[in-house]
């Protein structure tokens, strides 16, 4: 019964959405303010029935009821609660009705906090969000419906695959999805700038924070991954230039454009329709990555069973997404010109500079990324684009941009002067050699080029950026009004950029720091890494809920001389048959180390993956911190000052302050 | 400087700056790109010693053997010929006898696959079903089939 409510659920929901497109254009085309109001009404409605739908799987899920085929293939009477919660999205459907859910989410929130923006733009975006909607509703009706009942019902599940069962993964697709699906909004408003040809500072102001809350969740999810990938998979790292991996990295390049795009078109009216294209990419390839990860192209740790008529239909979907929104595009945006100057030793300047070093970054990882599908998909022979060209390519691009940064803090809009930016410069650029310099020899005892370099522009961006929140305090009386002066969207853009000086720190000295050791080690003996004796105490058997392990014991030697135990485990999940390695770390914000099980060997000894890691928590506190920054941003009071006296007037708004 | 030559040195720039992206980007690509190769692609013998490339097959049933510390030696095959590989890490957890494998790594003078990594292919469960069952083969026999692994021969000729 529940999931039979589960798929109605989703067929109204389907019904109310052709409805939130079809009502709103239609009162747009007649200027008929009943038939504009009727988008908001849609889309709540929409959300509702959405969240039912969900609802029903997830208890589907908790009640393990194996009538449905999507529960028997990823549940078990033996996993634990939590897991039976998130394996809702463990698996293709699951994943997209939490797409779907996402997407409704967005757009209900459009609809109840919108209520300052013109009716008429209000309610297109709405419809934008409803062809997506419908789209998506059609594919998961049409090809992944995830209430189908199994006849015969099976008495035991397939289980949850042992790697999604991790607290990291519970949450990193939905902060994920949160992101992918967030830049819909953006999208949105950007088409619904194309129909109506009005796009000014007013229209930006309205989208920065939608995209700045996207774009933050989508930080997140990345960071979150990264982490996952690092405690799950068994191998240490913390980012493989996976194209899974890139799927959601080129969204978060494009979608950081567009963040500093907009700041420019709101400040000084320009780049219009560059922020219209970029937000019109970013959410592409939103859809793109749904379309790599869902469609089977890809073999990694990500490409669950899938058949090829889904990722067709996805294809399709994306190319009539994206191709209308770019005909529109191109059609339209002669009407969006700009006006004023645009002087490139100016802060829109150096905006425009970060644009083009981000939009090539996320083209070549876009290149590496597709080009070894597009001559699979012709037969032209399988290649594979390794990380060495990722590499390659990546980090170069990225020293500009780091550059860029410290001088964004400090350069004016309109017009920069070489003095007062050199004045004011002048110390962090001084700290920042000196840090570069000295760091990594006091830590380590030697300088490698990528330790100094990462050094230089980590510390470089981390002071130079707080120079403005420094100059704002600076200008008041006292420190404490100096603070309380600081508007929330200087410190999250501080924050932010601090947090991307931190992830640099922390690349550069793992990467040049790192030990990476595999050995075989009988019970007693140990190995030397770095100033660490590892010492392989011995394997022994541990039972847990859902699986049997074998437990290896390893003490760990300080150069201090304390020890430190590490519980590495190899498990055995009998439901699917399956050998997952879960890996040991003693985790300080200096330096983690991680041990893993390999193999054992009929002589008691074992195969272990041991790695010292140096400021490996830098990487992801540096993606905490942009998560904090947006965090900020979005919440800055010019956005919602409007918003509040609109409530006033609106009586009834209490509910929705937050 | 007037305005105008202010903006075009800013053009300049831009180009410049677009250009030494493209042309790192076509070098990293170029050096970094790695072909992938069956077995019966390695013995035609028009694969260069010593190039790093991709071997993808099946774990040869009963070929793997320990040879001390963490050496492991197996063959490689696809459905006519297989390819001695050797290999010093640890091995992923799918790794089996007769599953599917991918390995990066060069071929030495002896006609050896000598492996930096090595990557298994997911179980049954989580790939497209035509693989799995390609893969499978036929257990009696150790044959297997070389659907998936269908030669590439305009890579092999480049």
């Amino acid at each position: 019964m529940i999931p039979e409510i589960g798929h109605y659920a989703l067929i109204l929901a389907l019904g109310i959405a052709i409805l939130q497109t079809v009502a709103p254009m239609i009162g747009w085309r007649r200027r008929d303010a009943r038939l504009l109001a009727s988008a908001a009404s849609a889309a709540q409605a929409q959300f509702f029935c959405i969240a039912i739908a969900y609802l029903c799987l997830t208890v589907s899920f908790i009640n393990t009821d194996f009538s449905v085929a999507y529960v028997a293939q990823n549940a078990h009477t033996d996993l634990p609660m939590i897991y039976r919660i998130s394996a809702v999205w463990g698996a293709h459907e699951g994943s997209l009705l939490l797409w779907m859910l996402m997407l409704s989410g967005w757009t209900f929130a459009v609809s109840v906090f919108n209520r300052r923006i013109p009716a008429e733009l209000s309610a297109l975006v709405i419809a934008v969000l409803g062809v997506i909607s419908v789209g998506l509703l059609l594919f998961l009706l049409l090809t992944s419906n995830p209430f189908e009942r199994l006849f015969p019902v099976p008495l035991q599940g397939r289980d949850l695959n042992p790697l999604l069962q991790d607290f990291g993964l519970a949450i990193h697709p939905p902060t994920l999805y949160m992101g992918y699906v967030g830049f819909s909004v953006a999208f949105a408003f950007a088409v619904a700038a194309l129909i109506t040809g009005k796009l000014d500072a007013a229209w930006a102001r309205w989208t920065r924070p939608w995209t700045t809350t996207a774009w933050m969740f989508l930080t997140l999810g990345i960071t979150l991954g990264s982490w996952w990938a690092y405690n799950e998979l068994g191998w240490g790292g913390w980012w493989f230039w996976d194209p899974v991996e890139n799927a959601s990295f080129m969204p978060w390049l494009a979608g950081t454009a567009l963040i500093h795009s907009l700041a420019v078109t709101e400040k000084r009216g320009l780049l219009k329709s560059w922020t219209v294209l970029l937000a019109i990419l970013t959410f592409s390839l939103s859809l793109l990555g749904t379309f790599l990860v869902r469609s089977g192209v890809l073999v990694s740790v990500h490409a669950f069973a899938s058949d090829p008529a889904r990722g067709l239909f996805i294809l399709i979907f994306m190319a009539v997404v994206t191709g209308s929104a770019l005909t529109l595009y191109a059609w339209r945006a002669p009407k969006l010109a700009s006006v004023g100057e645009l002087n490139l030793f100016s802060r829109e300047g150096l905006l425009l500079l970060n644009n083009v070093f981000l939009v090539v970054a996320c083209a070549a990882i876009l290149i590496g990324t597709l080009y070894p599908l597009v001559l699979d998909a012709l037969n032209l022979g399988k290649i594979s684009v390794g990380p060495p060209y990722f590499n390659a390519v990546f980090l170069p691009l990225m020293v500009p941009l780091f550059v860029l940064v410290g001088f964004g803090a400090v350069v004016p809009w309109k017009k920069g002067r070489a003095g007062e930016t050199w004045n004011r410069l002048k110390l962090p650029a001084l700290f920042a050699v000196a840090f570069a310099i000295v760091v990594p020899l006091a830590l380590h005892g030697r300088a490698t080029l990528l330790a100094v370099t990462g050094g230089l522009l980590g510390s470089w961006t981390i002071v130079a950026a707080s120079q403005d929140v420094w100059r704002r305090i600076r200008a008041k009386p006292s420190f404490v009004a100096g603070l309380a002066s600081v508007p929330r969207a200087t410190w999250g853009m501080t924050l932010a950029h601090m947090g991307l000086g931190v992830w640099a720190l922390g690349v550069a000295f793992v990467i040049s720091y790192g030990y990476e050791k595999d050995v075989r080690l009988a019970p007693k003996e140990t190995t030397e890494i770095g100033d660490f004796t590892f010492a392989f105490i011995g394997a022994q058997e541990a039972k847990g809920p859902n699986f049997v392990a074998q437990q290896g014991e390893v003490t760990i030697e300080r150069p201090d001389h304390r020890t430190v135990q590490l519980y590495p485990q190899k498990r055995f999940y009998p439901s699917q048959r399956n050998v997952m390695t879960e890996s040991a770390v003693d985790a300080t914000l200096m330096r983690d180390l991680y041990v893993s099980l390999g193999e054992g060997f009929e002589d008691g000894s074992w195969s272990l993956r041991i790695y010292v890691k140096p400021m490996i928590r830098l990487i992801w506190l540096g993606g905490v911190l942009m998560f904090l920054g947006g965090c900020l941003a979005a919440s800055d009071r010019r956005y919602r000052l409007a918003t509040a006296a609109e409530r006033k007037a609106a009586l009834d708004g209490g509910a929705q302050a937050a | 400087m007037t305005k105008r030559n202010q903006r075009l040195l800013g053009v300049v720039a831009l180009v410049i700056g677009v250009g030494v992206a493209a042309a790192l980007g076509f070098t990293a690509f170029r050096k970094n790109m790695m072909y992938f190769y069956t077995p019966s692609d390695l013995l035609a013998g028009t694969v260069p010693i010593g190039a790093s490339m991709q071997l993808g097959g099946l774990v040869e049933k009963g070929s793997l053997v320990r040879a001390g510390g963490l050496r492991v030696e197996f063959r490689v095959a696809d459905c006519a010929k297989n390819i001695p590989v050797r290999y010093d890490g640890v091995l992923p957890d799918l790794f089996r006898e007769g599953q599917g494998v991918v390995a990066d790594g060069h071929l030495d003078a002896d006609h050896v696959f000598v492996a930096t990594r090595i990557l298994a292919k997911h179980d049954e469960n989580y790939m497209p079903p035509q693989v799995a069952n390609a893969l499978k083969g036929d257990p009696d026999t150790g044959k297997h089939s070389c659907m998936p692994f269908k030669a590439v021969e305009s890579a092999a000729k480049s």
